[in-house]
């Protein structure tokens, strides 16, 4: 029935640590290659663009682990924290690649592109809206906000599809990897819409098998 | 004790980098020979004399110029032309030259290569804010257009690519990021202009597929996607030809895009930008980008009383 075998208790904190661990080595290694001029051709470009898809992935398998718990029964619930937050720092690195090594600190610049060109505005606005998720990721937040917290953390949800629309509109032709991110998160966001009716079904259906004492024999 | 001196080295004697950085390329020749030969058939020596047409900066090294490129008949990133274009033909190869001239007719590749060959060092601006040195050798396209007698009513000068789906990755498939072939264009004036030149080769070897093998236009003081690779047809027109990229997106890329540090790409400013292959993060800067590519003194004139804001 399970589709992974389920990880020991004690495992759960660690595994939570090994992920964050994980999660930083893509962003570690391409700093070494790229400080030690190992990273081909342009550098700073190369390291940006690995920073700012990393955290689309991280904000795709931020998403994913609710339809998991939903459709297949795994509860990762544990991991999505770390995931939010790897991607938060991702973005964070993204926009720092970007202003200190490829701007250089360029300010008047820097302003100007976030002002005039909408791919930059609409990437800087996921940015600012990542900050109160980031800020509000802890137990104490949770409990403090109590139903609140769920609704500021839909915001998620605009944020992902911002990623995913910033890396289409940064290209000069729109590529499969382009394409897959926004199907991606499209498909991501088109659960969140379905998946009130869905959970209300399979509870009816899982009441109606319960009750019935026929089904009970024949499962007998 | 006497304080320690640093030997003083003249700088005659000082090899220059392209000269030390040959010999690697040369060792990667011989043994490309040793295993098996046929890979130094694509990278052969060419004969070519020096031109006053020189920049003098530091060149870009050839590994950069060899592996950061934009040909999107290869794939869309900067890695893909080198590393899909292994099966890629570009012998034998014949280049049609035709339209409004006296005398149209076909070009073998021998005999574009027994044009006296000169090197050209070249400023190279990618739209994409990026910049390399390359020392290009090649021949002025005057020196083709006279062969081919233009007629009085040729006013400008079209380019097309080769279409090669099973050589050339891009162009099959699915997702194909641009309409085949690609196509370029220049107004006759431009075309020529001594600075306009088509390759045949950089670093004094024939041109490597990913560069745009056997032959492709050099245009310094445009961006580089105006520089059509791998070309198999030049015809003379009187009304501007089709620019792919121009068609693809018209307000970011014009027909003439003239390096214009004062005229932005509407995704990026094109006042600065990066040259390649200058080491890692902090190797790397950023430098003002010039008008014309700093070729203002020899090809302003071209558009004198032209609005370069609108004729971007």
């Amino acid at each position: 029935m399970a589709l992974v075998p389920a990880l020991p208790k004690r495992f759960h904190g660690p595994s939570v640590w090994a992920l964050y661990a994980l999660g930083f080595i893509p962003a570690a290694w391409a700093f070494y290659l790229g400080a030690t001029g190992q990273l081909p051709g342009n550098a700073v470009k190369e390291f940006e663009h690995l920073l700012g898809l990393w955290a689309l992935r991280f904000l795709v398998a931020t998403l994913t682990i609710t339809p998991l718990r939903d459709l297949v029964g795994l509860n990762w619930l544990r991991y999505r924290r770390a995931l939010g937050l790897l991607a938060f720092y991702y973005v964070l690195m993204h926009f720092l690649a970007y202003m200190l090594l490829d701007q250089m600190l360029r300010i008047p610049t820097i302003l100007a592109d976030i002002a005039r060109r909408p791919f930059i505005t609409i990437g800087m606005a996921a940015l600012v809206m990542l900050i109160p998720l980031a800020l509000t990721s802890n137990n104490w937040s949770i409990r403090k906000l109590g139903q609140r917290w769920n609704k500021l953390h839909r915001l998620a949800y605009v944020i992902a599809a911002a990623g995913a629309l910033h890396f289409a509109m940064a290209v000069k032709v729109v590529g499969l990897e382009q394409m897959l991110y926004i199907f991606l998160v499209s498909l991501l966001l088109a659960w969140r819409a379905v998946r009130t009716p869905f959970l209300r079904w399979k509870r009816q259906r899982t009441a109606v098998v319960r009750s019935s004492p026929a089904t009970q024999k024949a499962a007998g | 004790m006497p304080a320690y001196r640093p030997p003083e080295i003249p700088a005659s004697e000082i090899t220059p980098e392209r000269f030390f950085l040959d010999r690697r390329s040369f060792l990667a020749a011989a043994g490309g020979l040793a295993l098996g030969g046929t890979s130094v058939a694509h990278a052969a020596a060419l004969k070519v004399t020096s031109s006053p047409y020189k920049v003098n900066e530091t060149l870009t090294p050839e590994k950069d110029v060899t592996s950061y490129n934009n040909f999107y008949e290869f794939g869309t990133g900067k890695a893909d032309p080198a590393a899909n274009s292994g099966s890629f033909k570009p012998t034998p190869w014949t280049v049609k030259v035709d339209g409004l001239v006296g005398k149209p007719r076909e070009f073998g590749l021998d005999e574009l290569l027994a044009f006296p060959l000169e090197e050209r060092i070249y400023r190279m601006r990618c739209v994409e804010a990026w910049s390399m040195v390359i020392p290009w050798d090649g021949f002025p396209l005057s020196t083709l257009l006279d062969k081919v007698e233009p007629l009085g009513s040729a006013k400008y000068v079209a380019f097309e690519t080769v279409v090669r789906p099973e050589e050339m990755p891009g162009q099959s498939g699915y997702f194909q990021p641009l309409p085949w072939p690609y196509q370029e264009g220049l107004r006759l004036d431009e075309a020529r202009h001594p600075l306009t030149i088509l390759a045949v080769g950089l670093y004094g070897k024939t041109l490597p597929n990913q560069n745009g093998a056997p032959m492709r236009l050099v245009v310094p003081w445009k961006y580089g996607f105006k520089g059509i690779k791998s070309i198999v047809r030049i015809s003379l027109t009187e009304t501007a030809p089709p620019c792919t990229w121009n068609l693809a997106a018209p307000d970011e890329y014009g027909f003439y895009a003239n390096v214009n540090p004062a005229v932005d790409h509407p995704r990026w400013s094109q006042a600065t930008e990066n040259r390649i292959g200058e080491g890692g993060f902090f190797g790397s800067n950023r430098r003002d980008t010039l008008a014309f590519n700093g070729y203002a003194d020899d090809v302003a004139g071209l558009y004198a009383g032209m609005d370069l804001r609108v004729n971007f």
